[in-house]
């Protein structure tokens, strides 16, 4: 090699460069905590299908939930140090940055964004500090991609409403303290807060994933529960109020990926240095450097597109279409980086001790919530053309 | 009361963002600087007696500008200010001098109670630094401390070296270099980290320290490298086979190598 | 010829050994003067054998709390011996309390201090192995005494009979408010072992160490250089030893001065956690391990056989001052 050294071989393109002192310390604190909590444990949580609940509030000690948010214990950063602690957490894994994003995003944002006063100071503090665990309940086992056939209702009953259905694919569903539920209304969508314990409200966790495992999906099930209108989110208006929140978790998401990318990369460069085969490490064969190359040129690619809806996010001028390119594109781009990094592994590369496998298998999930990328290629391909070809 | 905490920015040694290149060697010129983490540690500890006795906790650095975000990294896990000592003339500066100026930017400081440090920094240098700063300003040393106890204008302290465990007791205002196994530091939180800018970082220079110099120029070294010569590459490792003296060959192989 | 003042490590009743190598390097520089700090009469009982060593003049700086206070009598008294003999050099041990007096000894006197040297030549450069071991530098002090802290070990201790003359010095009273004071000693606590990640040493088993009582010999090779115990994914699942020790791909990565790795056949997991280490060290039975081939120094034999072996080896060379 001649010249200086890379610094870091992961960030070839120095995008370090055009981050701020500040966002590279929170994305430090947030990779020097994961690499001292989760990442000596995440193998065996992720082959046992278990979530560290403990570490929540540790996550809100250091602020980490509801990070972009203000007021409320929130440590308000601004959208990249959001992006950079999201990735940080990806790197670990996927199910991490889902808790985080379903915590920060869609629960605490839904009751930032749409909740009255009296909801805010009951719940936001609590949820920022990690005492209480926060979900979000729009998709249903028949509505995905189609929120707006969903079944679940809430009608009135005097002062009161009586809410019946059931959520499906609900990150945090069995630990929750609080869900953000979405359900029809005479005047279309509203949302709800319920509690834990609610009479009529009970939860079930889905179990043999293959993917996301260290975190916890459930189905969410209301049979006849009251709630009174002080449970309503009062300014949430249709189904306006679940989709922007959905874009905030697609910001976390597009920048999260980077993260499992990273991790894999990282993984697959030290392995390919180190493994021996016909006299020399594998990382001195055309094959495995074009491999390398081409990963990581989409990585930087993706990292720079990140940083870039970041800044538009930061000055308030980002627009959906934008978040679906970012999410559509960096998923598609980290799951191809996860699996061609358990090629360069070969059958070490199916072992837990290693990343990649573990990172593309979560990415399975990732690439399918909050839209998935036939949604986001429509989303696009409306902004393009003016034409919606949803249905 | 101020307590004092003297920290340093050295190489991040910690492996995981390392590459072993075809020799199988680490890169230490081009990893990133953070803060010392026994350092970390002394810095953990003023916060906690923050905490206790109600003080303010001052963190003093000397470095280039690199040092100011050590100093960043301690206000951000909540001290309340720093003094960033920053003068091309500290360049090549050799022990003793640090020591003096060290001692110096304390003395900047009023009523400090207490100066905490690491006892070692990680890049491997000198120990004595502390002993050094606490012989200059008058203090007691209680240095190596794995554990430490304030009370009532008394500072007690285990000192732990190669020798064993010592029990200090000294009277306020006193020096404590800390060993890393006195506490776990905190992370910063974000809301520190987002404090940290706001709070005030002192840059000092020689002339302001020692503002009675006499015009000859200050002393930064009173020692010279004549020669400095790089470990030969790791060659083909040696290899024995034990016919019973192996052992007693490996520990003559060691001390050859000064590694015991 | 000018004295070079030597600190005594000693006990009351004995000199260390790393005196005598003192005495020795100081032979290079001058006339070796032998600096002795403690309570009443221990300069009395040590002379002989420190003028069997060369030490032409023995400075006693004696008073009854002299033991009592951390490093401030050695100081004061070295200061002193200064002020007295106006020597070449001081010429302490490097070791923690011994770099500490050395260091703040140049603090006072605006000197030049060499830390950590292994040799010493007749024109007073000193050879220090720097970063790890990955550098030798050659130093010499360019202004003032110079004070010199010497790794034990670094010098093979010489006799050289000659008439040793005590002088008294007078050190002044302690201040106790500048000193911080010495009220309980323990020996160091056995199996009191420094963070893995942050050890200079580590001492590994894997899955030759045979069990979990097999772990013994590795915890023993460990505590003799005040190392830590690390295990092989291998040994960590075979039950051996904790999870929390193990060091490889999943587990800890460390970097030491020295690894040794007792039974590890050094997959590419393990070698991953390890490989940067400064030195490696590998014991196995197996010469076909891949981790030989990584090794500085590869034995191939029993771990039970040349692991205790090396433990007392480095026990005696620990104890022997």
């Amino acid at each position: 090699m001649s010249g200086t050294p890379l610094k870091d071989p992961l960030d070839l393109l120095d995008i370090a460069s055009v981050l701020t002192g500040e966002e590279r310390e929170i994305q430090a604190t947030v990779a020097k905590f994961l690499a001292d909590r989760v990442r000596p444990h995440i193998g065996e949580w992720f082959e046992n299908a278990h979530f560290a609940r403990e570490l929540a509030p540790e996550l809100g000690k250091l602020g980490v939930l509801g990070m972009h948010l203000e007021g409320y214990g929130c440590a308000g950063t601004n959208a990249v140090s959001y992006g950079l602690a999201c990735l940080e957490l990806e790197a670990a894994d996927s199910g991490f940055r889902s808790f985080v994003s379903v915590q920060g995003s869609l629960s605490m944002f839904s009751i930032w964004k749409w909740g009255s006063q009296e909801q805010k100071q009951e719940w936001l503090p609590r949820l920022a500090a990690g005492e209480a665990i926060g979900c979000f309940g729009l998709t249903e086992p028949d509505f995905g991609s189609n929120p707006s056939g969903m079944r679940t209702k809430a009608v009135r009953d005097g002062d009161d409403w009586i809410l019946n259905g059931s959520k499906m694919w609900i990150t945090n569903g069995g630990i929750a303290d609080v869900a953000t539920v979405w359900a029809q209304t005479e005047d279309g969508v509203r949302g709800f807060l319920v509690p834990r314990g609610t009479p009529g409200f009970t939860t079930q966790d889905i179990k043999q994933k293959m993917s996301l495992r260290a975190s916890i999906t459930s189905e969410l099930y209301f049979d006849q529960v009251r709630l009174p209108d002080s449970a309503r989110l009062p300014l949430a208006e249709g189904l306006r109020g679940p989709l922007s929140c959905l874009n905030e978790a697609r910001f976390g998401i597009l920048f999260g990926v980077l993260g499992a990318a990273r991790d894999s990369l990282q993984a697959a460069i030290g392995y390919a240095d180190s493994r021996v085969q016909f006299g020399k490490p594998i990382s001195a064969f055309q094959l495995t450097q074009k491999k390398l190359t081409d990963m990581t040129v989409s990585l930087g690619g993706a990292a720079l597109l990140a940083v870039h809806l970041g800044r538009l996010k930061d000055q308030h001028r980002i627009r959906p279409e934008q978040i679906s390119v970012g999410k559509l594109n960096n998923v598609r781009e980290a799951i191809a980086i996860a699996r061609e990094c358990r090629t360069v592994l070969g059958a070490n590369g199916v072992s837990l001790e290693y990343s990649p496998l573990r990172h593309a298998n979560n990415l399975e999930s990732v690439r399918t919530y909050e839209g998935t990328d036939e949604m986001h290629t429509l989303v696009v391909g409306q902004a393009i053309t003016g034409y919606p070809a949803f249905r | 009361m101020n307590i004092v905490v003297l920290v340093k920015q050295v190489p991040d040694t910690s492996a995981e963002r390392t590459l072993a290149g075809a020799d199988h060697t680490l890169d230490r010129e081009s990893a990133d600087l953070v803060l010392d983490e026994i350092d970390e540690r002394a810095a953990e500890e003023a916060l906690t007696l923050k905490e206790d006795l109600g003080a303010e906790v001052t963190v003093v650095s000397m470095g280039p500008d690199a040092a100011l975000e050590a100093i960043r990294k301690v206000l951000a896990m909540g001290a309340d200010r720093g003094i960033h000592i920053c003068d091309d003339g500290l360049r090549g500066a050799d022990v003793v001098t640090t020591a003096r100026v060290l001692a110096a930017a304390v003395r900047t400081v009023a009523d400090v109670g207490l100066v905490l440090a690491g006892n070692a920094t990680t890049d491997g240098q000198a120990s004595a630094v502390p002993a050094m700063v606490a012989d200059l300003l008058g203090l007691p040393q209680l240095t190596h401390a794995r554990e430490l106890n304030v009370d009532a204008g008394r500072v007690r302290a285990e000192r732990e070296t190669e020798h064993g465990e010592t029990t200090l007791d000294a009277p306020l205002p006193a020096l404590v270099s800390v060993t890393e196994k006195i506490n776990e530091p905190r992370y910063p939180s974000f809301k520190g980290i987002m404090a940290a800018k706001k709070k005030p970082v002192e840059t000092v220079g020689l002339d302001d320290l020692f503002p009675d110099a006499d015009g000859t120029g200050f002393r930064t070294t009173r020692t010279r490298v004549v020669e400095a010569v790089p470990r030969p590459a790791r060659v083909a490792g040696m290899r024995v086979t034990d016919d019973g003296s192996a052992g007693r060959r490996l520990v003559d192989h060691l001390i050859a190598q000064k590694l015991v | 010829m000018p004295d070079v003042l030597v600190l005594v490590d000693q006990d009351g009743e004995r000199v260390h050994k790393s005196t005598y190598e003192l005495l020795t390097a100081a032979r290079r520089l001058g006339e070796p003067a032998a600096v002795v700090v403690g309570t009443p009469g221990t300069a009395a009982r040590l002379e002989a054998s420190l003028a069997r060593h060369g030490a032409r003049s023995v400075y006693a700086a004696e008073s009854a709390e002299a033991d009592e206070f951390l490093a401030t009598p050695a100081v004061d008294a070295l200061e002193l011996a200064v002020g007295e003999a106006s020597p070449a050099a001081v010429l302490v041990s490097a070791t923690t309390d011994g770099k500490e007096v050395a260091g703040r000894l140049a603090a006072r006197l605006d000197a030049g201090l060499l830390i950590d040297a292994v040799d010493v030549d007749s024109s007073g450069v000193v050879t220090q192995v720097v970063f790890g071991g990955s550098y030798t530098v050659r130093s010499q002090v360019t202004h003032g005494m110079p004070v010199i802290t010497v790794r034990p070990g670094s010098f093979e201790a010489e006799e050289c009979p000659v008439r040793a003359e005590e002088k008294k010095l007078t050190p002044p009273p302690v201040a106790a408010a500048a000193c911080a004071r010495i009220t309980a000693r323990r020996r160091a606590i056995a199996g009191d072992r420094p963070e893995l990640t942050e050890a200079t040493v580590v001492v590994s088993g894997g899955r030759g160490v045979g069990g979990a009582e097999g772990f013994r010999v590795v915890e023993e090779l460990a505590d003799a250089l005040g190392g830590a115990v690390g295990a092989s994914r291998a040994a960590v699942d075979a039950g051996y030893y904790p999870h929390r020790f193990q060091v490889g791909q999943t587990g800890k990565s460390v970097s030491p001065q020295l690894y040794i790795a007792l039974g590890i056949s050094g997959a590419i997991q393990h070698l991953a956690g390890m490989q940067t280490s400064k030195t490696i060290v590998a014991v196995n039975k197996d010469p076909e391990a891949p981790i030989l081939d990584l090794a500085d120094y590869g034995v191939v034999g029993d771990l039970f056989a040349v692991a205790p072996e090396v433990t007392r080896g480095v026990a005696a060379r620990r104890t022997g001052g």
